[in-house]
């Protein structure tokens, strides 16, 4: 593989030979021409190569803004009054204000997981070479890295390849942070257009990201049948020293399993993480142990399990630290990005570092170095342990209802609440000695704490809920599969074909975080339902915890009563945050193994593959993140739609189809050049639902394909129409536009719908081949 | 806490904010001078706020004002099952997108609205979409008039309920079913 540093862009090139327009020559990035596969027609797209599709798309589905204030304060000329039509003094209106800020939150995103990915890289180079080879899969996986291949045109081999790979998307997002500065770009569209190159790059990273753990690290390679291990807050043995892990960058947690291993501590001490890392430290090692996901942070620390905290980056809450010294835990930060204002020990001796820790003579320690970060952590654990043992700061019952009668009954801790819970009400139960409302809080809680910075008289009201609520606590022990990692390729020749028909009505991927409206159950509620309908059902990061936290009668999760693999009815934990590329890869891979598309710098054509044959849906139920924002944007791009609970219609703008508008929904037929009427397929982009009800039946809706057949499009609807009827209580009103033969109707339903149809005049209508690019086409109308 | 704050502390609302309705007369006069009036119903509607729910009091007043609903979310069977059945149905984002757009000819094909009055929605959904209406809904030279009729004050509709307690709130909604010539 060869690196040149040669890139030229020509607008316009007149020599004695000839005249070139738009000429763009790229040396160096373009490594290897040894493939067979040809390198498409857009490798190492710049910002502005796929603008041509994100305008189709965005044509589609308009952006709807929903601001969040009347101003813009980005710069001293503000505040500008952007409210009703105004301009701010730069010239930029609401709408592409509400884009652009759009965009921050997708370059925010896009830079935290490629700059994971570079981190880690990085850190596995140093340790296990630059050669260490690529191997997600063995011999089940021949495209390792389909989304990067898809982007830059490479497949790469080597942990030193995917550095080329991270020059390109870090460039990339240096670009488009650049286009949110005062003066920058200046239509909401082309912001848009943007967002969706940061969602892509995204991906790129958080592939990448993947990639590489996976190899150096040995994790799960696209196992259908990785271990189940323990999740929940009661998992870890609390007579043994407990360490507890938080963030998303495993080598700091890998540290510490591989000292304890090495001396023969591991299984003497519990290693227990809360968000991504703790699922990927499952991966390295299934003796790990989940406690929950990004709202469990401050429950856990105040129950004093923890011995000692290690936190790494992303999605921490920033002032565990206050916390964990109020337990007596020692805290030890363990990213440079997050340093959270301790000395730095990096290179101090160990010996040293654990004898402050262990004596108090300091809280925490930044250490650098996650091999150094393994030997502290184990050794400050066994050593603080039986001096600390138990030290919680849950108060007691006497003092939840003392406390309760200095409320002022202000209602601040109320105002303060995502979820608007009744927290006045139940301090004045408590305050009356009852703890029973506390206690009925704990399901929707989201563990901000906001109450507590709300209340007046310093009321500390989370620990009230959750100390309400300690024996169930305690009885949260459940069985979550570690992460699968990619999807093997003979998976998706099993079940690309089905899938593309529409056999397989759809993919549910549920992603994201743990901000839910009414607890994560729901979560788990939408997953069975689509298995059981014989859906693909994946999932990461928070939700594919949120989703092991639920038993039925028998008492088993989801993960053990559905199988792992990616077939009709499996229920699949992809891994963590950096793993959601998989999921994307799976419909890429459908593409080239199934249709036998060209993968390589081959963006466009995939991506209109996907939106129109490949029956996927994302839902983020729980989205809070600007990571959440990139990662659906990466979806957009590629025409996947994604559904997410009432809370996301904060990210201030929804990607919207209008299916009543007819001329919105047409494609051509590849075979003929012909423009052809498909029906509102998939309906939305990026659709907030207000109920889960009304996620559950969209799911199935924006499952629907323009190429069902007409057996898929049967099956497809049964389930649509099925929900719609329990969840609504009524028949779809717009079910004629997804209706295009006779046959499409489901056998059961035939006359029932037959006279729905007749009312509305409608009229059977062909399947074409469809695509929405003309150079698709393989023959030219008349 | 004043009646015109935001109800969620954080939502500071401005330079532009809703006028409080005072009066429950106001609601009721401005729906009869609405030549095309909506009313859109959240699924926290179904909220017991006396000895009846906000969705009892949607129908009553959608029925003496002759206000047509659109009901969001999973709850139009919720309305059909009171035996009102011309409520149409569509998710609060699908109508709020709608009613930004001055082309759409509405549910019934006659024509955009002027008035939306909206209730039973989580706070910070209401207030999103009624943002998105203050700033992406003209009508004409001007823009649409939106009312909020829930518990809470929502800054950014034109026209907003104070904060109210339960009780008054229910003499509230009562007092609008019945200026509008209802019981």
């Amino acid at each position: 593989m060869t690196v040149k540093n040669v890139r030229m862009d020509i607008k316009e090139l007149n020599t004695q030979l000839a005249k070139f327009k738009g000429l763009k020559v790229t040396i160096g990035r373009v490594i290897e021409e040894d493939l067979e596969e040809p390198l498409g027609p857009t490798p190492y797209p710049s910002i502005t190569d796929l603008r041509d599709w994100d305008h189709k798309l965005l044509k589609r589905y308009p952006p709807f803004y929903l601001p969040f204030c009347d101003v813009c304060c980005l710069c001293t000329f503000g505040k500008c009054d952007l409210s009703q039509g105004k301009r701010g003094a730069c010239g930029l209106d609401m709408a592409a204000q509400q884009s652009r800020i759009v965009l921050l939150a997708a370059c925010i995103g896009a830079a935290t997981h490629n700059g994971h990915a570079r981190h880690l890289v990085h850190h596995l180079i140093e340790k296990f070479g630059g050669n260490a080879p690529l191997n997600v899969g063995g011999d089940e996986v021949d495209i390792d890295a389909p989304v990067s291949t898809l982007v830059t045109g490479i497949r790469p081999k080597t942990l030193r390849d995917l550095e080329v790979i991270l020059d390109y998307t870090e460039e990339q997002v240096t670009h488009l942070l650049s286009c949110c500065h005062t003066g920058m770009e200046g239509d909401n569209l082309d912001f848009e257009s943007k967002v969706l190159h940061a969602g892509m790059v995204d991906q790129v990273g958080m592939e990448i990201a993947d990639l590489a753990q996976i190899s150096a690290y040995n994790f799960p390679r696209a196992d259908p049948e990785a271990p189940l291990t323990d999740i929940g807050w009661g998992v870890c043995d609390t007579s043994k020293p407990v360490i507890l892990v938080i963030g998303h960058n495993v080598p700091p947690a890998a540290g510490i399993i591989d000292y304890l291993l090495e001396h023969q501590l591991y299984g003497q001490v519990e290693v227990a993480g809360i968000c991504c890392t703790a699922i990927d430290m499952t991966r390295y090692n299934a003796g790990a142990k989940i406690v929950g996901p990004i709202s469990w942070q401050l429950r856990f620390i105040r129950s004093g399990i923890p011995d000692v905290i290690v936190v790494d980056e992303q999605c921490i809450r920033t002032n565990l630290i206050e916390d964990a010294q109020k337990i007596g835990a020692p805290f030890i930060a363990a990213s440079e990005k997050n340093c959270q204002g301790l000395e730095d020990r990096t290179n101090d001796p160990a010996d040293e570092i654990v004898e402050d820790l262990v004596e108090g003579r300091v809280p925490g320690v930044l250490i650098l170095d996650p091999e150094k970060v393994g030997e502290v952590t184990s050794r400050v654990a066994v050593e603080i342990a039986p001096k600390r043992r138990g030290k919680g700061i849950f108060p007691s019952t006497e003092e939840i209802v003392e406390g309760s009668k200095s409320c002022q009954r202000c209602l601040a801790c109320q105002r303060a609440c995502p979820n608007n819970l009744p927290i006045p009400e139940a301090v004045r139960m408590a305050a009356e000695g009852d703890l029973q409302k506390f206690a009925s809080l704990y399901q929707d809680c989201v563990g901000c704490a906001r109450c507590e910075s709300a209340c007046p008289v310093g009321l500390p009201l989370h620990s009230y809920i959750m100390k309400a609520s300690e024996g169930k606590m305690a009885e949260e022990k459940y069985k979550i599969r570690t992460g699968r990692g990619a999807v093997q390729d003979i998976e998706i020749r099993r079940v690309g074909g089905p899938i593309v028909l529409g056999e397989i009505p759809g993919v549910v991927a549920l992603v994201g975080c743990a901000n839910y409206p009414h607890g994560g159950e729901e979560v788990a509620e939408m997953a069975e339902e689509f298995a059981k309908r014989n859906f693909i059902v994946t999932a990461t990061g928070c939700a594919a915890m949120s989703m092991a936290m639920v038993k039925d009668e028998e008492g088993q999760t989801l993960y053990e009563k559905y199988p792992g693999s990616f077939d009709a009815g499996g229920v699949l934990n992809i891994g963590s945050c950096v793993s959601n590329p998989h999921i994307a890869g799976a419909a890429i891979k459908i593409a080239r193994i199934f249709a036998k598309r060209n993968l390589r710098a081959n963006y466009e054509e995939i991506a209109d593959y996907i939106h129109n044959r490949v029956g996927a849906v994302g839902v983020a139920w729980g989205a809070m993140s600007q990571k959440a924002a990139s990662i659906a944007s990466g979806f957009w791009r590629l025409g996947v739609p994604v559904i997410v609970g009432p809370h996301g219609i904060k990210y201030r703008r929804m990607l919207m189809g209008r299916r009543e508008r007819e001329e919105d929904w047409y494609v051509y037929d590849a075979r003929t050049g012909e423009k052809v009427y498909v029906g509102p397929v998939p309906e939305h982009l990026f659709y907030a639902a207000e109920t889960k009800e009304e996620a559950i039946v969209l799911i199935a809706k924006l499952a629907m394909r323009a190429n069902d057949t007409t057996r898929g499009r049967a099956i497809k609807l049964t389930h649509w129409i099925d929900l719609h009827r329990r969840l609504y209580g009524t028949m779809p009103e717009d079910l004629h536009l997804y209706v295009r033969r006779k046959a499409d109707i489901p056998l059961t339903m035939r006359d029932e719908i037959m006279k729905i149809l007749e009312e509305k005049g409608w009229q059977e209508r062909e399947t074409p081949d469809p695509t929405l690019l003309e150079r698709m086409i393989r023959k030219r109308a008349d | 806490m004043k009646t015109t704050e935001s109800w969620q502390t954080a939502e500071i609302p401005g330079p532009k904010r809703a006028f409080v309705i005072s009066n429950p007369k106001i609601v009721s006069s401005m729906i009869k001078r609405s030549e095309r009036p909506l009313l859109i119903v959240g699924h926290e509607s179904l909220e017991e706020i006396s000895d009846k729910k906000l969705i009892d009091y949607a129908i009553s007043m959608a029925e003496v004002g002759e206000v047509p609903i659109v009901a969001t979310a999973h709850i139009i069977g919720e309305f059909k099952d009171r035996g009102y059945n011309t409520a149409a149905s569509m998710s609060l984002i699908e109508i709020g997108e709608r009613l930004t757009d001055q082309s759409w000819t509405g549910l019934t094909g006659e024509g955009q609205y002027d008035l939306v009055l909206m209730m039973g929605f989580p706070y910070y959904m209401s207030w999103l979409v009624l943002s998105g209406l203050k700033h992406f809904a003209p009508r004409g030279d001007k823009y649409l008039t939106t009312i909020s009729l829930d518990r809470y004050y929502q800054p950014n509709a034109s026209w907003s309920l104070p904060n109210l307690s339960k009780e008054d709130w229910k003499e509230t909604m009562s007092s609008i079913v019945s200026e509008l010539g209802g019981k």
